[in-house]
């Protein structure tokens, strides 16, 4: 009994020596600023800043090889503290939010064959998917399983939809999305042409109702200059210059062109 | 006779070949339209060597072969070439480049076409390799891997055995079963020629018991030659798989990826290669046409049918007197391993075997089901993969893990979807791991 406890004692004793002394001899110099700028990051480990996670990005800050505002989802607010921390002024950042580029649902979207199999929008783009379309939308939701904030949801026409109130521009969905139809936009800029295929015009008419069918008419409409024909077959909107006027929504002759100030104030009302 | 030793896994499989078993090879004929794509066998695509407007005939060359691993392409028949576009290559999955020919239904033969002989001692080795390199031969089984590349093996690799392939494991299909029955000389002096331009003095000839016309036929043909046997397997699949082929009747195992049954002293090619090779050098016309079955529940009269390559799918099944109901799946290949078509506007390539149509009530499926770990995927994987943990990481993102078990050395044969009591798409999966590490092995390659 006494022996047991004089060695058990001895042995801890022993090792709490040899803790505290491998403590001092193997410290890792850590940078305070990690620990204080992690504290402030919302902690999501989204990776939409393009490190692996929270803990890295706050390295990479604290090292110098981030901006302050590098945390695309935390927006103004985080980078304010994390400037606080750094000691330096934040640059402004614009919020920005995922735009789904396709509005071929099942009743737009020229749908020519049936698909049984793995729910997966990568599995249904190697086999050509079911749509008519080739740029379309596949509808399996790869993107909502990617988004780790619940901000966008598979609508009930198969077409997911973004909260725009919800989503932080992470670009999470844009990056699980095979045909590329979902882009990050600044949130201040409410006009997008929805569509992304680069079909000839009479192709896209056949296959879908609401796809882009190079008319350039938005592109002619457009005051600001700002709307241009990409490849020739699709028209985009180069938003630098973008003011929202919404003149070219009403020029389109197939009602590609969306904006979400209209349904905003429509919603309203 | 060789009795074939057991190989591992597979499974049963109902076979289905009474649909078009007994009927004879007949002409398809020939289409409005041609397609011939410049991607369809294995390695780099062929280059075109005519230009839209131009006139060719049957059995000229249209396309060159590029690089190494690549195959030329010829006009199957006389016409005129419409186009050069990129177009739906099913096979692929993807859009390619495609020389369009439209026939003037003359059939009229190239003059460069002439025979090169029918005694293979009068005919070298070197000219045999020509002969395989010049008619654009591909494996006609399915995966359309360049033949020339096979016989001209690297020096140092020793090959004592060359497998005739007349497995035809694949459920419904038939189109190997009645070229060995009707033209089982010919099949004969092809895999002659074959061995003689691949350097291998000993032949066997591969074909499953549920096929005995055709091992009578072959036994019978291959009689005058001791080089050769008649190697008798029993049913079950995917017993034609190249490396399965060669576990069961040599007992040797092909090393994983990238292994190579040449690794292992032995080449396989299908029979229907044989037979275009032996045309080949009798009549001098290159791989230009093959036979299909176009069968299933799902056409009025399942038939063999000797097609032009890039004839549409369309018109082979209006062939066959068209859909017998409501189709519900059109597939190139077999059930097992071929591709589901949406559209039956595309058209055959070199390595299309069969066009099999399911009626709709028999393509129609009950819901996916949790897995319940039994193990009947593991057991039926013939090269000995762990399906449910592959397909279990690869639906969950981690793909690092899927290839740690192996994913890449999965050959796609579709047993343990089969077999799954649950239903899932275990093969499909898998896959999809296949694609996300053959895409980051190619991202790292380019760094």
């Amino acid at each position: 009994m006494v022996s047991a406890i004089i060695s058990l004692g001895l042995s801890g004793l022993v090792i709490g020596v040899l803790l505290a002394v491998a403590a001092q001899k193997f410290k890792v110099e850590t940078d305070p600023k990690v620990a204080e700028i992690i504290s402030v990051l919302p902690g999501a480990n989204c990776g939409g800043c393009g490190f692996p996670g929270c803990a890295a990005l706050a390295e990479a800050i604290a090292e110098g090889k981030a901006d302050v505002n590098a945390c695309v989802v935390g927006g103004k607010s985080v980078a304010e503290l994390v400037a606080r921390i750094m000691g330096v002024a934040a640059d402004d950042i614009e919020p920005s939010v995922a735009v789904v580029y396709c509005q071929g649902n099942c009743e737009n979207a020229v749908v020519e064959a049936e698909y049984d199999g793995v729910e997966d929008c990568h599995a249904l783009h190697a086999l050509g998917g079911t749509k008519k379309c080739s740029y379309s939308c596949l509808g399996l939701g790869s993107c909502v399983k990617a988004c780790v904030f619940d901000a966008i949801h598979m609508g009930e026409d198969g077409i997911p939809v973004v909260d725009r109130e919800k989503c932080t521009g992470c670009g999470a969905c844009a990056k699980a999305c095979p045909r590329g139809i979902i882009e990050i936009i600044p949130a201040s800029k409410k006009v997008h042409i929805l569509c992304r295929s680069y079909d000839k015009g009479p192709v896209t008419r056949k296959n879908c109702k609401v796809g882009c069918i190079a008319c350039q008419a938005c592109v002619r409409a457009c005051p600001q200059k700002t709307i241009f024909m990409d490849r020739g077959t699709l028209a985009k909107i180069d938003y630098t210059n973008c003011d929202n006027c919404g003149i070219c929504v009403t020029k389109c002759p197939v009602r590609t062109i969306k904006s979400y100030e209209k349904k905003a104030e429509a919603a309203a009302s | 006779m060789v009795k074939a030793k057991r190989g591992s896994g597979g499974v049963a499989v109902p076979d289905k070949k009474e649909l078009s078993g007994r009927m004879p090879i007949e002409d398809a004929g020939i289409p409005a339209e041609l397609t011939l794509f410049l991607s369809q066998h294995i390695g780099a695509p062929s280059k075109p060597l005519v230009n839209a407007g131009d006139e060719v005939k049957r059995g000229q060359k249209i396309a060159e072969a590029q690089g190494a691993v690549s195959a030329c392409l010829h006009a199957p028949t006389s016409g005129k070439v419409k186009a050069i576009e990129p177009r739906y290559q099913p096979v692929l999955g993807r859009v390619v480049d495609a020389i369009v020919i439209v026939p003037d239904g003359e059939h009229a033969l190239y003059e460069g076409v002439a025979p090169v002989g029918d005694d293979l001692q009068a005919i070298s080795q070197e000219k045999v390799r020509e002969v395989v390199r010049e008619s654009g031969l591909v494996g006609l089984g399915g995966a359309a891997f360049p033949t020339a590349v096979k016989l001209e093996h690297p020096p140092g690799k020793k090959i004592d055995t060359y497998l005739l392939n007349g497995v035809e494991c694949e459920p419904y299909l038939t189109a190997d079963q009645k070229l060995m029955e009707e033209s089982a000389a010919g099949v004969v002096f092809g895999f002659r020629a074959l061995m003689k331009g691949a350097g291998v003095e000993k032949g066997i000839i591969c074909i499953e018991d549920n096929k005995p016309d055709a091992i009578k036929a072959m036994e019978e043909a291959s009689k005058p030659y001791p080089e050769l046997e008649v190697a008798v397997l029993s049913h079950r699949y995917p017993r034609g798989g190249e490396k399965q082929l060669i576990e069961a009747v040599l007992g040797r195992e092909v090393p994983p990826p990238p292994g190579l049954p040449l690794d292992v002293g032995v080449i396989v090619s299908n029979v229907g290669t044989a037979y275009a090779l032996a045309t080949a050098l009798k009549t001098g016309l290159p791989l230009v046409e093959r036979i299909v079955s176009v069968t299933g529940e799902g056409v009025a009269r399942p038939a063999n049918l000797r097609a032009l390559i890039g004839t549409p799918v369309s018109y082979l099944i209006d062939r066959v007197g068209g859909f017998s109901s409501s189709p519900g799946k059109v597939i190139l290949g077999g059930p097992m391993m071929g591709v589901s078509i949406r559209d039956t506007e595309v058209s055959i390539v070199k390595g299309t075997s069969g066009v099999l149509v399911l009626p709709r009530e028999a393509v129609e499926t009950e819901p996916v089901l949790p897995c319940i770990r039994c193990g009947k995927c593991v057991e039926a994987c013939p090269i000995r993969l762990l399906p449910v943990w592959i397909a279990a990481y690869a639906e969950n993102d981690f793909m690092e893990d899927a290839e740690k078990m192996r994913a890449m050395d999965c050959i796609e044969c579709g047993a343990c979807s089969y077999v799954c009591p649950s239903r899932r798409p275990l093969t499909q999966s898998i896959r999809l791991a296949k694609a996300h590490i053959a895409a980051k092995r190619r991202a790292a390659a380019k760094k």
